[in-house]
């Protein structure tokens, strides 16, 4: 988790990611940073994020995309 | 059929009074026999085609979901013998199987759209390239066919996905693809949000009915008072290039994204007010575009669904493949972590919008279009920290005033950019706007010029009141909306309103001859 905040903390630094829930719904990520993650995460985790994963529910917080992850890694 | 015809206002107030006594069950039925009506009047040729990508669409969606239980089911039966391995690449076969199955279908459909709206366009560069003398096919594009294919492209998709399980009932599906207020200019709908009122039953609702009326209403007004009224003054600056130059660029800028905006709005408006009169919610497609602060967000407020039907279908998958993950990883090697890591974002994005240039028509003026505003848009994304100390450093830049001056400039950048559509070809594009600082003319603003392209000082009298009721009406629907304000009026001064508002269009709409007011500028792409 603290690697993925690193990675959510370069793009934006200023904000809270351990409490924001709203990172799409309130436009705080756009798509050009979405990409950004993947990118990166795909490369510190070893793991996939297909397309059709790309959906607000889990980009919203930091707590769902590291869930997100973490289900991509089980599978 | 036009939605400015009386033919139409008379098919509408049938299909509206029926819809709503019948019973709800065969509501959405009433609604497929009407759209089945409402296309026919283009000839039988687009209704031919129209079906071939329902049929198909709908038989992808089935096969997917087959495969899918199928391969689900003797998961759940073995759960038991197998290991993770085996389940594993299990799954992949699934999943490879179904993706066989969506490739077919986007490849026939997307291959029908290609073979009819790029073919001419593709023999006039060999025959450019090579001196050739091909023959072109000259086919008669289906109208909507752009809007239908890309949400029936849209629904395969999201079934490959698992979004959602794939519609069962043939004849609802058709409903989906061909339902009739969307089916020439869009919005491009998803199936999981339109299908949740599409399908009925709706009670006959005073209040929804009044408020989809009132919305329909507005998009005539826009259509008819200042869109089609704007006609002739663009059609004349935009085709004698020779006369019209240098202060007549900016002056062809204002009114095409004048005309544009009543036109295209105005249309959505229609759409959208007609499906809520039916009960039916229907997605947005405009947030008040002509308010943003930059490019980014304009293509976030304006021509919404297809914005996300590019960023949802062909952003996201393209720049998450294994292809572009290859590169990214490649060039973050070779050329360093700052610059690799744009890599995959920036190509992604300059495809997405060549194909949106692409989308919009078959001729190298469109090509540019989206190009443009993908360098200005890259451009913007780069200098974003320099905005953020910008706008960190200098409190003025934080201001009401200073978001005026962002929004004019981005409605000027924008109007430039999209005059590549009316002067429909590039390197006169260019040119004309080159005489803007050559031989810019100023004073011929003054000399009558104005009044000799087909409009008179009362034209420019409507379109100006049109322009401010637009403007105040967007300023007013961003504290409450306007409809809600009507709705809490007495139900005398309602009614007195709406007929004043009709005779107001009857009145002051542009119509008859000279006018072309039966085509919507949307429905050509």
């Amino acid at each position: 988790m603290d690697k993925l905040l690193e990675i959510l903390k370069e793009l934006h630094s200023d904000v809270d990611y351990e409490n924001c829930t709203t990172l799409i719904d309130d436009k705080i990520l756009d798509s050009f940073d979405i990409i950004s993650i993947i990118t990166e995460v795909s490369s510190e985790f070893d793991v996939q994020i297909p397309a059709g994963e790309i959906i607000p529910e889990n980009f919203n917080s930091a707590a769902s995309l590291w869930a997100l992850i973490g289900r991509l890694m089980d599978e | 059929m036009s939605f400015v015809s009386l033919g139409f206002l008379a098919f509408l107030a049938v299909l509206i009074a029926l819809y709503y006594v019948i019973p709800g069950k065969c509501q959405w039925m009433l609604l497929l026999a009407g759209s089945i009506f409402f296309y026919a009047f283009t000839g039988w040729r687009p209704l031919v085609f129209i079906t071939v990508t329902a049929l198909s669409t709908y038989a992808a969606g089935i096969l997917i979901g087959r495969v899918n239980a199928a391969g689900n089911a003797w998961l759940k039966d073995n759960a038991g013998s197998l290991d993770r391995e085996t389940k594993k690449a299990y799954k992949a076969g699934i999943k490879r199987r179904t993706r066989a199955v969506m490739v077919i279908c986007l490849v026939l459909n997307l291959g029908i759209l290609a073979v009819i709206k790029y073919t001419d366009f593709g023999i006039s560069i060999v025959n450019g390239i090579f001196g050739t003398q091909i023959g072109y096919f000259r086919f008669i594009l289906p109208l909507g066919i752009s809007f239908y294919i890309f949400q029936s492209m849209g629904y395969i998709i999201d079934v490959y996905r698992g979004k959602y399980a794939p519609e069962r009932n043939f004849a609802r599906f058709s409903l989906f693809v061909s339902f009739f207020p969307q089916l020439l200019q869009g919005p491009i709908s998803r199936f999981d949000e339109l299908s949740k009122t599409l399908y009925g039953p709706h009670r006959f609702r005073y209040e929804t009915v009044a408020r989809g009326a009132w919305r329909v209403l507005w998009g005539y007004f826009k259509k008819m008072i200042v869109a089609d009224r704007m006609i002739t003054a663009v059609t004349a600056l935009s085709g004698d290039t020779a006369a019209y130059t240098g202060v007549f660029v900016p002056v062809l800028v204002l009114f095409y994204a004048i005309q544009l905006y009543a036109d295209f709005t105005g249309g959505i408006d229609i759409t959208i007010g007609i499906a809520q009169m039916l009960g039916i919610d229907v997605a947005e497609n405009f947030d008040r575009p002509f308010f943003s602060l930059n490019i980014a967000e304009y293509w976030r407020r304006w021509h919404i669904t297809m914005g996300t039907w590019f960023r949802d279908y062909i952003f996201y998958p393209l720049s998450v493949s294994p292809g572009m993950m290859k590169i990214s990883k490649w060039s973050r090697e070779k050329l360093g972590q700052a610059v690799g890591k744009r890599i995959p974002v920036y190509l992604s994005t300059i495809i997405v919008w060549f194909a949106t240039g692409l989308w919009h028509g078959a001729a190298w003026n469109f090509i540019v279009w989206g190009l443009l505003n993908c360098v200005v848009i890259v451009i913007s994304q780069e200098l974003s920290p320099l905005y953020t100390r910008f706008h960190g450093r200098f409190a003025f830049s934080n201001t009401k005033g200073y978001n005026v001056f962002q929004m004019f400039r981005t409605f000027w950048l924008m109007g430039f950019i999209r005059v590549l559509d009316v002067y429909r070809d590039v390197p006169a594009t260019f040119r004309q706007v080159g005489t803007m600082f050559t031989t810019p003319n100023w004073g011929r603003l003054f000399d009558g010029s104005l009044l000799g392209l087909g409009l008179g000082i009362h034209d420019y009298a409507v379109i100006a009141a049109g322009c401010a009721a637009m403007l105040t009406v967007s300023i007013l629907q961003n504290r409450r909306p306007v409809r809600d304000r009507l709705m809490a009026m007495p139900v005398a001064a309602r009614y007195v309103m709406f007929a004043a508002a009709v005779l107001l269009i009857f009145v002051f709409g542009a119509y008859g001859i000279g006018y072309d007011a039966g085509q919507f500028i949307y429905t050509r792409f």
